[in-house]
């Protein structure tokens, strides 16, 4: 047991740092955000640090339902980062109405990511996601005053808790056919003859998960909850939780269900098709920056999905290589809409108003410019790099027919995408005037940071990132 | 050969102005580009000096491997590819020269954009990974968009869109048959891969991928209708490069790629790309007969020798993919030159529509000099550029197919006709409008720009070798490849018997064994 403590460091440290910024919070006050928000951060450079301290020990604690592996591993990195990049943010979005509650929940929510991204048993798999959906839930609502913040709430709520009975439901079909909740239990019973509870239990346990993803066709409480959610808080569910699902997703598909390839491959090239088209269409008509960030994650989830459809540890690395990549994008990209304030402060989020914005902000255009040919995926930017790994995954597994079908659809994604770039570099100055707001060196700095790796200097690290996401990649093979 | 990274340095000084021109204000930003493409330009001459003609297909190479992890950097040039870059970074001097004055809005952004297209050019030719091909390929998209959807006319943003979309469709396929080469031949080296033997089978599909890009590039009917949407409404300089290189990116592709790495699809699908050309050199050469609009009319007679350069490359012999590369190189020239002159009159009158001109022979006398200059050279009169290549690829393509060179024929007798006759509406008539009669003659930077174009025009009109013998390896290791998948022309040439030499019979021209016996 001691042993297995040792062993769950980043978890740990999590809970008590979450629990210590809750306390300073309640002494304190709220007035205090420095003090708070130090402490939430250095939680999680600690937690980060555990991780890495971890690195290189592939095992499982807890009797099998955890697993400590570099999979996990490169999982909370990215997870890690993204929360402390929104908790970052955030004062400055609040205007003074943070308070201790919003880094405390981050904390919570990327703990239970690090469970889901570790988990090898259904059990600590359900635990870990409600662990963060229960933190989520009540991040989307975090500003209770505003209408669209409660609703955004209300909504991820009851969609959520749909999508977690439906797992739930899978999760006890799995269990009554295979008389078993561990993964590698599962997959040994999977490997002999299916019958109709096992497959019936597989698409729901995919489809509680598809919704976790926001893959077609769970992908409708997206937009919504994207537009209502106050910025920073959009930022967090764009990014850690879309990493956390997508290697659970990635864990249960791989070691689970492996030997099952023909009951699940068929569910994930139809949500991945589904989702890279209706991303790309749903998204044209979009008016609210948001809510367009919010199908152009859908449309990328998508494309994950092209690499997990191939099954293979290539489609494995190509995935975790698209979520780095797209953790970075996305964060840029929303980092860029915090700073869109008019003169009053307001935030902007309607896509007219972007209007000449590369007259304006030169720099702030240029940025958004790269965050958004990269997720289009246009050469040289890195965005490209990612998309290329996952449709060679899926080439080099003989999935031809939905590589050619997911690369064509991307086209009509890159459509609403260069419609941005033509609102803020074609088209006429618009009446919103956009001042540069003070105190933002960290949001400038990590914007300008992304920008440039997303540009060339990207390229440069694929050696290092090959290295990462095949090791990772590797655990499950 | 020295170990010197020229081709890095090509690279690097447009891509170190482009970034410098955003932050340097506008007026300084000109002399920054221009300094930079004038500098690339000097290195490109000395790689033409240093160029070892006959020698090592491959020079001025470079490879750094494990940079980029699965990919390599690596460049290299062999004949083929140094004639375009020198083409590229002849005509972006000219480029930044040209819009000199005609941009006043966000110049230091303008700037930046063609210096990005200079480097992003001289690296599609250059590159030597097939993964970096198709970087440098997609990445002109970028570029070009902007510089279509800020600076263009008023129609500028659905010509961006439909130019971006359009090309981006026809790319995608090309990557997923890039990715399957990949996989099958288990490297990204061009020189590699250049003599791998596909199976057959996937070489058709493969073939077809390729064919869906850079038909679309080339542009090839039906596929062409982006082109003079992008043309009408790019401002000058955007046309000058966008005819004068971007267009042989398609050619260069069928040449580097299609044909000797997929020679049997190539000779078994050759029918389809003849009947399209025969298609575009007689439809869109009817079709620029009766457009109103300048630019218009040069963009679909492009699309028209495009066609013929397509039909020269699929010939599968010597004259005819040499005669499609002069093609390419005087296209280039003559092209941009023809765009300049419309930039020229445009810069005065604001307007494109031929009937709004005229007459301008009075008032404009040196204008009208070099405008005839490369109308001739369009058209393909002995002594110019066009001539040559013309010449040189009927006659290869005759030798493939009777049929195609007589359809292809046509074409230059309608060029001559839509050629002569926008020069007619435009130059001569009676000078009667008074806003044309305020019209100048050409100022020094227009000169400064009309003569380089037109002494290159003549020079590749008059003494063609000079640009033939680099390719000409080359092209001898294409056909060669190509040689097994050849159909039997249906042209059955035999040799005469010449009598003996006469002293002074000594062939006049470059290329002698054009017509012999294969």
């Amino acid at each position: 047991m001691t042993a297995d403590l040792m062993l769950i460091w980043p978890e740990l440290i999590l809970t008590i740092g979450g629990l210590i910024t809750l306390m300073l919070g309640t002494f304190f006050g709220d007035r205090n955000v420095g003090l708070y928000q130090l402490s939430s951060l250095l939680t999680l450079a600690a937690a980060a640090a555990a991780v890495v301290a971890l690195f290189g020990i592939e095992t499982t604690v807890f009797s099998g339902t955890l697993s400590v592996d570099s999979f996990g591993g490169f999982a909370k990195l990215l997870i890690y980062a993204a929360s402390f990049v929104c908790i970052i943010v955030a004062p400055r979005f609040f205007n003074g109405g943070m308070r201790a509650e919003y880094p405390t929940l981050i904390l919570f929510a990327a703990l239970g990511m690090g469970i889901m991204a570790s988990s090898r048993d259904l059990m600590t798999l359900y635990v870990g996601l409600e662990l963060n959906s229960l933190a989520a839930y009540v991040l989307a609502s975090f500003m209770r005053t505003d209408e669209r913040s409660t609703e955004a709430g209300l909504k991820y709520f009851v969609l959520g808790a749909l999508a977690s009975g439906m797992l739930l439901y899978g999760i006890s079909l799995l269990y009554g056919f295979t008389g078993t909740t561990d993964f590698a239990g599962i997959a040994k019973v999977l490997g002999g003859e299916l019958n109709i509870g096992l497959i019936f239990g597989i698409v729901f346990v995919l489809a509680g998960l598809g919704f976790k993803i926001s893959a077609v066709p769970f992908h409708m409480w997206t937009p919504d909850v994207y537009e209502g959610a106050p910025t920073p808080v959009t930022t967090f569910f764009a990014t850690a939780p879309k990493v956390a699902a997508m290697a659970l997703m990635t864990r249960v598909v791989i070691d689970a269900m492996g030997p099952a390839v023909g009951a699940w491959q068929q569910i994930i090239i139809f949500l991945s098709l589904a989702s890279i088209i209706l991303g790309a269409v749903g998204a044209i008509g979009q008016k609210n920056i948001k809510r367009l960030l919010a199908y152009s994650s859908i449309n990328n989830v998508g494309f994950m999905l092209v690499g997990l459809a191939a099954g293979t540890q290539q489609g494995v690395e190509g995935v975790l290589t698209y979520l780095l990549v797209y953790m970075l994008t996305t964060l840029g990209a929303f980092l860029v809409v915090l700073q869109l304030r008019d003169v009053d402060g307001n935030q902007v989020e309607s896509i007219p108003a972007l209007a000449g914005l590369s007259q304006r902000r030169p720099g702030l255009a240029a940025a958004m410019a790269v965050f958004l040919f990269s997720l289009a995926g246009i050469p040289p930017l890195f965005g490209f790099w990612p998309k290329y790994l996952v449709f060679e995954a899926a080439v080099n597994a003989n999935l031809v027919p939905l590589a050619v079908a997911g690369i064509v659809a991307s086209v009509i994604g890159a459509f609403y995408y260069i419609a941005i770039i033509k609102t803020m570099y074609f088209d006429d100055k618009s009446d919103t005037e956009f001042p540069k707001g003070g105190g933002a060196i960290v949001e400038d700095a990590v914007i300008t940071a992304s920008a440039l790796w997303l540009s060339v200097i990207g390229y440069l690290f694929i050696p290092v990132l090959a290295v990462l996401s095949a090791s990772a990649a590797a655990v499950l093979f | 050969m020295s170990g010197f990274p020229i081709l890095s340095l090509m690279l690097a000084v447009p891509a170190i102005a482009a970034i410098a021109c955003l932050f340097v204000g506008d007026k300084m930003s000109r002399f920054v580009a221009l300094g930079a493409t004038l500098a690339t330009f000097v290195l490109g001459c000395i790689m033409w000096a240093q160029f070892d003609i006959g020698g090592a297909q491959w020079q001025f190479q470079e490879l750094h491997e494990g940079i980029f992890g699965r990919f390599n950097y690596a460049l290299g040039i062999d004949g083929m590819a140094l004639m375009l870059i020198m083409l590229s970074v002849f005509l972006m001097p000219l480029c930044i020269l040209a819009s000199w004055d005609a941009i006043k809005q966000r110049v230091g952004l303008y700037m930046a954009m063609f210096l990005v297209m200079e480097t992003i050019m001289i690296g599609v030719f250059c590159a030597q990974d097939l993964l970096l091909f198709y970087i440098f390929f997609e990445a002109g998209l970028i570029p070009m968009y902007f510089i279509i959807g800020i600076w263009g006319g008023a129609n500028r943003i659905y010509a961006a869109f439909k130019f971006f979309l359009y090309t981006l469709l026809g790319s995608v396929l090309m990557l997923i048959a890039i990715i399957a080469m990949i996989h099958e031949a288990g490297t990204t080296d061009i020189p590699t891969l250049l003599n791998y033997d596909f199976p057959v089978q996937m070489q058709t599909w493969l073939w077809l991928a390729f064919f869906a890009s850079l038909a679309v590039k080339m542009p090839m009917w039906p596929v062409h209708t982006w082109l003079p949407d992008a043309h009408v409404q790019a401002p000058t300089a955007g046309s000058m490069i966008l005819a004068g290189v971007l267009l042989k990116l398609g050619a260069y592709g069928f040449l580097r790629f299609m044909m000797p790495m997929f020679p049997d699809a190539s000779g078994q699908l050759m029918w389809i790309v003849f009947g399209l050309s025969m298609i575009a050199v007689v439809y869109t050469s009817l079709v620029a007969l009766v457009q109103s609009d300048m630019k218009k009319l040069i963009a679909y007679s492009s699309v028209a020798h495009m066609a013929i350069v397509t039909a020269g490359l699929f010939a599968f012999n010597q004259q005819g993919i040499e005669g499609a590369l002069i093609i390419m190189l005087s296209h280039g020239v003559v092209s941009a030159a023809l765009f300049f002159c419309v930039g020229v009159i445009y810069d005065r009158l604001h307007t494109r529509e031929i009937d709004r001109y005229g007459g301008l022979a009075v008032n404009m006398p040196a204008y009208a000099l070099f405008f005839m200059l490369f109308t001739m050279a369009s058209i393909g009169l002995p002594g110019t550029s066009g001539f040559v290549g013309e010449f040189l690829s009927l006659a290869g393509i005759y030798e493939a197919s009777s049929w195609v060179a007589f359809v292809c024929t046509t074409g230059i007798i309608l060029g001559a006709a839509y050629m002569l006759y926008l020069y007619r509406r435009v130059v001569f008539g009676e000078l009667t409008k008074d806003d044309v009669k305020a019209m100048a003659d050409l100022n020094p930077r227009e000169w400064t720009i009309m003569v380089p174009l037109a002494a290159v025009a003549l020079w590749m009109g008059v003494y063609p070798e000079s640009f033939l013998a680099p390719m000409r390896g080359d092209v001898t290791t294409v056909v060669a490849r190509l040689a097994p998948a050849k159909p039997a022309g249906d042209a059955h040439l035999a040799a005469g018997k010449p009598k003996a030499a006469k002293p002074h019979g000594e062939p006049a021209h470059g290329s002698s064994h054009a017509g012999g016996v294969q």
